[in-house]
This record gives C-alpha cells, sequence and structure tokens, in this order.
C-alpha cells in the first residue's frame, strides 16, 4: 500500500479553551489535491500549520512525507510550499529580496529560479519594486512564486483566493493542477465552494475542528444523492404533476414552476419526455441536476453525515 | 560555513536589510549617536580648550575633584584647560559609549520577533526550514549588530575629535587609553547581550511591538544604570575589580542567550500560543 504524503490521525490542538482540532483524521495520497472545506474557525488554518509541524498538535499522529514535523521539523518544511490566507511578505523588501530570502532560508544558493519563478504569475515586471507599493492580487502571486520557488512535493494553500481578482484566482487554480499533474500532493483549505470543484480528489469537511466527512466528491455525493436527479420546466408547470406518478419516479418535489425528481435510473429520461410530450405538455427545460460541492456542503450541514 | 550559521546570517542579514530600508527608524538612531559622540563632546571640548574664560575652566575643573586618585593622577594638560578637557575627553563622556548602543539594540531587539507576529511574516519563518535557535540567533545578531557597529564607528569618530581637540593640550594624539579599549572591547559587549537576551525574551513573548517597547524599556533601565556604573568603574579605577565584574558579565550573557533561545516557538511567531483562534 502506497504510503499517503499526509497522514494525521485523530489529532487535537487547543488554545486555551478553544478546540481548534479536535479528533481530526485525514490522509492526503501522492499527487491528489486534498481540498479542506468548511466556515470561518472549523480549523482549516490549524490543520496546515499542523501539518508542517509549526504547531505541535496536543495529541493523535502527525505524519507527512513518513515522518514526524514535530521530530524532524526540518525535513518536513523544506519538502513543503506554503501560501497562506495573507499573503506573509515582508513590505519594505523587494519582491526579488522576497524571493531570495525564501531562496536563502531552503538553501538553494544562487541556482534558485528567482526570475522564472516570477515571470510564472506575472510578475517579473514588479520583481525590483518594493512589495509594500503592490495590490492585494500581485502579492498572492508573489507569495505562489515563493512557495513553488524550491519545488516543493507537498504544496499546502490556505485560503489562497480569497480577495483575489478572477486573473489571479485562475492563476492559483492554474498552478494547482499544474502541480497536481507533475505528481505533486496539494492541501487546499477554501470556503469557497466553487473554486474547489473539479479539482479536489478528495474533499475533507470540517466542522468545529472535526472532520464530519471525508472522500471523492464523486462518492460524496452519490452517498447524498444516490438516484439521478432531473429538473423539468414546461409551459404549462401544473400539467408536471403527472411525473409524480409514473413509473421510475421515486421522489417527486415542487421547485417554483419547475420540478425536480428523483429516477431509479437517468436511462428512463427519455421515456418520461416522451409520455409528458404525449399528454401534450409543452416541456422548455429538462436538465440533469449534478449535485455541486456546494450542495454537498449544505446537505451535510442541514441532514447531518450521511 | 556550517549550514546553522549560514541560515542564521540570512535572517540578520535579511533584517538588517529592512532596517536600511527604513530611514524613520535609522535616522532618529543616527541623531543620537551623533549627538552623544560628535556633537556634545566637540561643543565642550571646544568650548573648553578654545574659550579662554579662567573662571569657567576653573569652575569645570573642581568637578574633577569628585575623580579618584588614580584617575586624577592620569590627568595630563599642560594647562588647566588641557587637564580639564582630558579628563572631560577620557572619563565623564564613557558611560554615553554604553547608552547608545544599548539604545538602538533595544529598540531593534524589541520589534525583532513580535515585528513578524504584527505583520504576519512570522507565518513565513514557522513554515520555513529555519530552526528556531537559527531564528534566535538571526534576530540576535540583527540587534546586536546596529548598536555595537554604531558605538564602534562612533568611538572611532570620538576618538579622532578627542584627539584633534584635545590632544595639542596634553602633547599629542592619546585616545583611545587602554581603560578605553577594555570598556568598548570587554564591558560593553556583554551588557549589550544581557540586555539584548531579555529584550528578545520580551519581543518573542508579547503581542505588539508598542508593548514590547514599553516593556524592553522598563527591563533594560536597570541594566543601563549597571553598565553606567561598570563602565564608569572601568574608567575611574576599579581596574581589576572592573575586568572580573566584565566577566562575570560574560558568564550571564552568555547564559542569558542561551536562555532566551527557548523563548522563540513556532506557535509564538504564528501568534497562537495561548490564544485562542
Amino acid at each position: 500500500m502506497v504510503q499517503p504524503v499526509v497522514r494525521l490521525e485523530h489529532v487535537r490542538r487547543t488554545f486555551g479553551a478553544v478546540v481548534g482540532l479536535d479528533d481530526l483524521s485525514l490522509a492526503a495520497p501522492k499527487g491528489s489535491v486534498t481540498v479542506l472545506l468548511g466556515p470561518n474557525g472549523s480549523g482549516k488554518t490549524t490543520a496546515v500549520r499542523t501539518i508542517t509541524g509549526a504547531l505541535r498538535p496536543d495529541a493523535g499522529r502527525v505524519e507527512v512525507f513518513g515522518v514526524d514535523p514535530n521530530v524532524d521539523g526540518e525535513a518536513v518544511r523544506r519538502g513543503c510550499g506554503v501560501v497562506s490566507a495573507k499573503p506573509a511578505l515582508y513590505d519594505r523588501l523587494s519582491g526579488r529580496d522576497n524571493l531570495r530570502y525564501a531562496a536563502e532560508l531552503w538553501r538553494m544558493g544562487d541556482e534558485a529560479p528567482i526570475d522564472a519563478s516570477a515571470a510564472r504569475f506575472g510578475i517579473d515586471d514588479a520583481l525590483d519594486l518594493r512589495v509594500g507599493g503592490y495590490s492585494t492580487g500581485m502579492k498572492t502571486r508573489l507569495a505562489l512564486a515563493r512557495a513553488i520557488l524550491h519545488d516543493p512535493d507537498l504544496l499546502l494553500l490556505d485560503e489562497p483566493t480569497s480577495g483575489l481578482d478572477p486573473e489571479s484566482s485562475h492563476a492559483v487554480l492554474g498552478l494547482i493542477d499544474e502541480m497536481a499533474a507533475d505528481g505533486k500532493t496539494v492541501v487546499m483549505c477554501t470556503h469557497l465552494l466553487l473554486e474547489a470543484e473539479g479539482l479536489a480528489d478528495q474533499v475533507v469537511m470540517l466542522e468545529q475542528g472535526r472532520d464530519l466527512l471525508v472522500g471523492p466528491p464523486d462518492e460524496l455525493v452519490l452517498r447524498y444523492w444516490p438516484n439521478p436527479r432531473v429538473l423539468l420546466d414546461a409551459e404549462d408547470g401544473a400539467a408536471l404533476d403527472a411525473l409524480a406518478t409514473m413509473d421510475g419516479v421515486l421522489a417527486f418535489e415542487r421547485n417554483g414552476a419547475g420540478v425536480t425528481v428523483d429516477l431509479d435510473d437517468a436511462r428512463r429520461v427519455p421515456d418520461l419526455v416522451t409520455i409528458l410530450a404525449a399528454q401534450g405538455v409543452r416541456l422548455t427545460r429538462v436538465v440533469p441536476h449534478e449535485p455541486s460541492l456546494e450542495d454537498l456542503y449544505f446537505a451535510v450541514r442541514t441532514r447531518g453525515v450521511q | 560555513m556550517s549550514g546553522a550559521r549560514s541560515r542564521t546570517w540570512v535572517i540578520a542579514r535579511t533584517e538588517l536589510r529592512q532596517l536600511r530600508q527604513s530611514p524613520d527608524f535609522w535616522l532618529p538612531m543616527l541623531i543620537l549617536a551623533g549627538l552623544f559622540f560628535v556633537v556634545i563632546p566637540t561643543f565642550l571640548l571646544y568650548a573648553v580648550t578654545h574659550v579662554h574664560n579662567d573662571a569657567v575652566v576653573a569652575k569645570v575643573a573642581t568637578t574633577l575633584d569628585v575623580l579618584p586618585a588614580r584617575a586624577r593622577a592620569a590627568i595630563h594638560g599642560f594647562s588647566p584647560a588641557g587637564r580639564t578637557s582630558y579628563a572631560l575627553a577620557v572619563y565623564l563622556f564613557a558611560p554615553l559609549a554604553v547608552i547608545v548602543p544599548m539604545t538602538i539594540s533595544t529598540a531593534v531587539g524589541a520589534n525583532a520577533l513580535v515585528g513578524e507576529k504584527e505583520r504576519g511574516t512570522g507565518e513565513f519563518l514557522a513554515h520555513s526550514p529555519a530552526t528556531e535557535r537559527e531564528i534566535y540567533l538571526g534576530k540576535l545578531v540583527a540587534s546586536l549588530v546596529p548598536g555595537y557597529a554604531t558605538t564602534i564607528v562612533g568611538f572611532g569618530i570620538y576618538s579622532l575629535i578627542v584627539n584633534l581637540i584635545v590632544g595639542p593640550q596634553v602633547g599629542g594624539w592619546f585616545f583611545p587609553t587602554g581603560d578605553w579599549w577594555v570598556l568598548m572591547f570587554w564591558v560593553v559587549p556583554p551588557f549589550l547581550a544581557i540586555t539584548l537576551s531579555v529584550v528578545l525574551r520580551l519581543s518573542a513573548r508579547v503581542r505588539s511591538g508598542a508593548a514590547a517597547q514599553q516593556a524592553s524599556g522598563l527591563v533594560t533601565l536597570p541594566l543601563i544604570i549597571i553598565a553606567y556604573a561598570q563602565s564608569s568603574g572601568v574608567l575611574l579605577g576599579a581596574g581589576q575589580t572592573a575586568i572580573a565584574l566584565g566577566g562575570v558579565a560574560w558568564i550571564v550573557a552568555v547564559w542569558g542567550l542561551w536562555r532566551g533561545a527557548g523563548a522563540v516557538t513556532r506557535a509564538r511567531l504564528l501568534g497562537v500560543e495561548g490564544a485562542a483562534l
């Protein structure tokens, strides 16, 4: 069995009376993108800090690259690239000096690809300017360039697109895609569900420091919506009531002017459309409903863990 | 150069680079050093040696009576003005050599760790491969260098001024005297280190730069007074005792610095130790 790059087992971390992590367990396999989802204060940032060994857990076990970051923290952190929620840059220094500082702390010497790394995120032109004059987007781009400067095997992103313009957000999501394609492991925290959509190989939903739900998004969606769903609209909405008693319709729900039905098999859709058309119902919309991470998130929060 | 030293130096150099980029910090410090090492000595020594007012010189000379016999015996000079200026240059300005580095280094050190926390850059350091000891030593070097370097440069300029103004009165260049060498290289460094060991521990623990500055001011004041007395003792004839006390100061400094390293933790750099998120 392949050892995961990150493994947290029953990790607990408190801050005085406040519980940051409470029995959190997760495993991030090599080359995967793990998305930590959860509201503010759910423990996402604490989880990232625990992974690099910046915070020591009160209880439980942490293993990164097969070692305990609290025992061999230097080795773990050498292989990690971190982009924090705030870019954590030195405003009085130039962009180049910020990158050089990281390169020297990671002992990269003169070989550090400072210009190439900055160019990758489109900030090479501003590299010699003071970071204090950068926009929020430029700072995040510089933080990204710094995080990948040493070609880390594990990239940890904490709310990386928070407050960014669409172009900068795109750069972040593009980086995650590229890293995963290169076989790197990515752990990303977010409460923006749309940005996690399509990226995550695995979702860990957190609440009050606990992992409520862990798994690949498709599997989790199936757990909550095991049957295919279809949205239908018609010129005469009332005519759709006939669907409620048709064969294969497991659930029927009014949805404004239209309806949402759960079917036992998606292949029933053409038959249902044919029957409705034969009854004179003029359909205006027939859409298979694919639940998003956002649907999943709210389903978990309202219906509980299934 | 070992890896540990290398990262320590990288952290120190980056901190110093940031200080260099902050005229709002170094300009007042430069003015302070300029006042203590250049302006005040030049004005007083020039006045004593060139203003031919015997009454004033005699009045200043009477203050020299407070000096111990050994010190008074060592005073050179062809005239009352020469003897007075010699005493001022060699004995009475000595404590300035202590105040300047301590003030500057305390100002830098107080902000060194809490500044990372306040700016959010502590997060970067906490996730970096640098060890807590390397971070501590880097900050220590960065705090020590501006104060001590300013003092050494100031001391050089002060020596030049003293020799140019007072030298002709006492038969040639005479400064620094042996006691001043002891003061600058035996007494000042350990007191500076003791001060910084306390200041850096405070800086790691408090929540804001303002709190660090206030606490450092309170804590370092007694140290400045002790260092002041010690430096005066060296120059005013305590001789062997002062050198021995300097040795004790070195031991305390090494112990303080070693203990101080434990104050730097990653949780503190993140600003979460003992705190609620």
